[in-house]
């Protein structure tokens, strides 16, 4: 099978600008730029409970992540009881456009009022949602970092994997995880 | 605009042969027969609600997701606009997203307008200009709402009409005019043209629909308009078929003339998709719906259809192509969709017809609608037996042979909106196994993207409706033809309920197919929120997704819900057009319940909407740019709208933020006061990402700061009771909503007082509110 060549946006017309993210090559760039962020926020899309993975859902694996990295998570859509179903409180709960429209506000001073977000990772928002939603915080929040964690290339984010298979993604996945818990 | 070209007035004038007081003479112009003062903006141009709009706009910023990060409108492009980098003009990115969004509100807008205009002139010939607007009978005094709001007459008949037109065709002219290099720079007014466009649109489907209603007798405000077929499988092969797509139905209703001016309506099957569907059956209930906008390429290529009649709108414009392929001549009937086909409206019927049945030419356009119909039903009965074996569906061996050669190379998933896995499906065809290019089927918005990046060419939609053959001729429902206009007496009835709350809300499901999992998902939507007594009302192809269901005893949504507009009511409206009477009913309530002053007084009405009328519209599949301009409508009127996913495409929406308590305070006009009223409703124009997310979003959306305490009870009881089940837990909001503990819904007044207790909530009063200074009634 041949996939989509990796640095194609997924949906071939997607054709973004100028600007396009970099590619994530290796998985331990993720956990290097996470260790990085003062202030990560990882937001979470209702594709994640849908995906299956050879060790669970994206779900499951995104908790680990935000537990690991104590990362907040923010749920979007309805997802928000399948987190507290894995015994997992995300930090927040909104519509996807509306945590992207916190995001660009420069006044916004992130979740609980702790300071702004220095970094967003965004998985499981449907594709073509998610490439838009990157597109608004490149244009408009030119001091937020982005990292798409989805197993297809979102030229927006300010970084994204390239397109994978599911099992080449899943490897990724494990490999970022078990960075971050062995820290 | 000056709405009469010559006007002499006298107040007191004595002569020879007596006295004249009051005397208003108008020569040219409608000649105004309203005793209601004129309001402030009658006929407004391009700026005069501008500084309404920057209320909205202030409460709402605009949140822009760039679909392209570069300009190419002119030669100084392509200009790199990322990052909000200024263009050679000087634009930045945000003035040039809101720039795009006019420009799609504008081509939807200039469509209707055009449409209305199409449609009038040729129902002015047929029935003359004197024809009176009858859209209700003594049921509905206030027949043309928006267009009395908007520009301040009354119309009585027909050929006042023109006058609107007139008006709004400037106004378009001018707003596209703005999107002119060097003309706007502020992405905040090329918003409040935005609003503009959308008003205007809002006219032009009114003066289309009730011009057509009062001309061709379509039901008038009936919430017991007849059931009529609906569905792929309604139609009856056997005869001779005339599938009619588009919306304006002038030549459609000639066919039907035909048929039955000559006997033969029994002998012939009349059906349509899209929005000349709705119409056909709103004047003659035997005619049949296929489908949605989406079923055009899975219809025609069944081979069914004999004769495909096309207008304008929403056609796709491959159509000649596809008719090609199944040996159905086809006849374009609009100048603004001609096709590339000679013109033979000239020409006589006989000669026309012997062409098409010959084979000499695959179609023509006719813009004579009665000849149209003529050469369309003449051709269908000599063509149906010559054709019977045309289809472009393949067998089953074709679809297992092509997955034998499928390279697996993901291209036409890659193309696909939905992302559906078709080569997966198309690979489990060689074990034998169509179900899962079946269930593609239910998922599929028919647009045929696969095909085209196929490298095989391999007609993958046709694969899919194959495997789906069972399902689609399963297809038959029951859909209530469009009623129209909702009845001044309904108004009455439910306009208290609705702004004290008690009633929670009015959902408007409308717009387009491009759903992100089927129709079935309007129907699950408008089903619960009429079982919870809201009043539900649907238009155009989300009226008929709404119909594609069925219950346990084989009932569809419209045979189970009343058409009135009441609580638990599933009211059809009719067409795009046929949106103006969603508009108009909520200004009448403004206008015949609350008495305010409808004549030119738009500000005032819409603020009464935005802060009193529970009402929310949801596009759950919209795609077109009258998509757009219809919500745009909404919006200057401050009704919410919510868009699927796919509307995220829109590149802009209008949101709230519910954690800014300074946005969300209003004037009591009792007093002046300021006073905080919660994001009562949270945004303006919002993409959900599933169905469920929406319903929870609906609910709240609903929320007025005029609530009553045992309405706000009511409206909170439904959105608790919707996060709960779809999202699992309680909302993290409430406090936001409750304004008195009276506000409280009794059954949960324990659980919630612990939560406004953790939250540090404060009690606050229920305001007359008002978003305009000029309405407080006495200074604090």
């Amino acid at each position: 099978m041949r996939m989509a060549k990796s640095t194609e946006p997924w949906m071939t017309a997607e054709i973004p600008g100028p600007k396009k993210a970099l590619v994530i090559t290796k998985p331990k760039v993720v956990s290097a730029i996470i260790r990085r962020a003062k202030r990560p926020l990882l937001i979470v899309g209702h594709e994640a409970v849908e995906i299956e993975l050879k060790e669970g859902r994206l779900i499951d694996y995104m908790i680990r992540l935000a537990e690991a990295a104590e990362i907040p998570v923010v749920a979007t859509a309805h997802i928000q009881g399948e987190f507290q179903r894995r015994g997992f409180k995300p930090a927040s709960w909104m519509p996807a456009v509306d945590i992207a429209n916190r995001l660009v506000d420069s006044e916004w001073m992130g979740l609980g009022d702790e300071g702004r977000h220095d970094l967003a990772l965004f998985v499981g928002l449907p594709y073509y949602m998610g490439w838009l939603i990157l597109s608004g915080l490149k244009h408009f929040s030119p001091d937020l970092k982005t990292v798409s964690l989805d197993m297809h290339y979102q030229p927006h984010a300010s970084w994204s994997f390239p397109n994978l298979s599911i099992e080449e993604y899943e490897k990724n996945l494990r490999v970022i995880l078990e960075e971050l818990e062995g820290d | 605009m000056p709405k009469k070209e010559f006007v002499i007035k006298i107040k007191d004038l004595k002569t020879d042969i007596g006295i004249l007081k009051d005397f208003e003479l108008s020569i040219g112009k409608i000649i105004e027969e309203w005793e209601e003062e004129a309001g402030p903006t009658e006929f407004p141009t391009i700026k005069d609600l501008r500084e309404w709009d920057f209320k909205l706009l202030q409460r709402y910023r605009p949140f822009y997701m760039p679909f392209c990060d570069v300009c190419c409108l002119c030669t100084f492009g392509k200009c790199d606009l990322t990052g909000n980098k200024r263009g050679a003009c000087g634009l930045d990115m945000s003035a040039q997203q809101s720039r795009i969004v006019l420009l799609a509100c504008c081509i939807g807008a200039a469509t209707h307008i055009a449409h209305a205009r199409h449609l009038l002139e040729h129902l002015i010939e047929k029935y003359g200009s004197d024809h009176p607007i009858d859209v209700g009978g003594i049921n509905v005094e206030v027949e043309a709402p928006i267009t009395r709001l908007v520009c301040g007459i009354k119309p009585r008949k027909l050929g006042d009409l023109e006058d609107v037109l007139d008006y709004l065709e400037r106004q378009v002219t001018q707003l596209l005019s703005a999107t002119h290099t060097g003309q706007e720079g502020s992405n905040l007014d090329f918003e409040s043209k935005v609003f503009h466009a959308g008003m205007i649109d809002q006219v032009g489907m009114e003066v289309a629909d009730i011009a057509q209603i009062a001309a061709y007798g379509f039901p008038k405000a009936d919430p017991d308009a007849p059931l009529v077929d609906i569905g792929f499988g309604t139609a009856d092969p056997t005869k001779p078929v005339i599938l009619v797509i588009g919306h304006n139905v002038p030549p459609a209703i000639e066919i039907i003339d035909y048929l039955t001016e000559n006997g033969l309506y029994d002998q012939v099957e009349v059906t349509g998709l899209c929005c000349t569907a709705h119409e056909i059956t709103r004047y003659n209930p035997k005619a049949k719906i296929v489908g949605p906008i989406s079923w055009q390429l899975r219809f025609i290529r069944s081979g069914v259809p004999d004769v495909i009649v096309v207008d304008e709108q929403c056609i796709r414009a491959d159509s000649l192509i596809e008719a090609q392929k199944v040996k159905a001549p086809l006849i374009a009937t609009s100048d603004k969709n001609c096709l590339g086909l000679k013109d033979r409206t000239n020409d006589p019927a006989d000669a026309i017809v012997s062409d098409l049945l010959s084979g000499k030419t695959p179609g023509v356009l006719i813009l004579d609608p009665a000849k149209a119909g003529e050469v369309a039903v003449r051709t269908a009965i000599g063509v149906a037996h010559k054709r019977k074996k045309f289809k472009a569906i393949p067998e089953t061996s074709d679809i297992i042979e092509s997955a034998k050669r499928c390279r697996r190379c993901d291209e036409c998933r890659r193309a696909c909106p939905n992302d559906l896995p078709i080569p997966e499906a198309l690979a489990a065809t060689i074990e034998g196994n169509l179900d899962e290019l079946s269930s593609l089927y239910d998922e599929c918005v028919g647009c045929a993207r696969c095909e085209s990046a196929c490298p095989l060419g391999f007609p993958l939609h046709s694969f899919i409706v194959k495997a789906a053959e069972r399902k689609l001729k399963e297809e038959r429902y029951k859909v209530r033809a469009g009623r129209g206009a909702i009845q001044d007496v309904e108004i009455r009835r439910v306009g208290g309920p609705i702004v004290l709350g008690e009633i929670p809300g009015v959902i408007a499901f409308v717009g387009c197919a491009n759903y992100p999992h089927g129709g079935k998902e309007i129907a699950e939507m408008a089903m619960e929120f009429a079982k919870r007594r809201y009043i539900v009302l649907t238009s155009g192809c989300a009226a008929m997704s709404a119909a594609m269901y069925k219950n346990e005893e084989g009932k569809s949504p419209y045979e189970i819900h009343p058409g009135i507009f009441d609580a638990g009511g599933i009211v059809n409206v009719g067409s795009c057009v046929a949106n103006s009477h969603i508009a108009g009913a909520v200004i009448k309530i403004a206008s015949i319940f609350a008495r305010r002053k409808l004549r030119g007084n738009y500000e005032e009405i819409a603020d009464y909407i935005h802060n009193r009328v529970g009402a929310v519209g949801v596009a759950w599949g919209a795609m077109s740019q009258k998509a757009a301009s219809i919500a745009s409508g909404f919006w200057r009127l401050g009704v919410p709208v919510i868009v699927g996913p796919h509307g995220s495409k829109y590149r802009r929406m209008l949101l709230g933020r519910k954690d800014r308590k300074e946005d969300w305070y209003v004037y009591d006009a009792r007093t002046g006061e300021k006073v905080y009223v919660g994001p009562t409703p949270e945004h303006l124009f919002y993409a959900a990402e599933t169905k469920e997310e929406a319903m929870v979003m609906i609910a709240k959306l609903c929320m007025r700061p005029n609530d009553t305490t045992k309405g706000r009870s009511i409206k909170l009881t439904h959105y608790i009771d919707l996060h709960r089940r779809l999202y699992g837990t309680m909302p993290d909001d409430i406090h936001l909503f409750v304004r008195t503990l009276a506000d409280v819904p009794i059954t949960m007044r324990d659980e919630i007082v612990k939560i406004l207790e953790e939250k540090g909530w404060e009690q606050n009063i229920v305001p007359d509110p008002t978003l305009l200074p000029r309405l407080i009634r006495r200074r604090g």
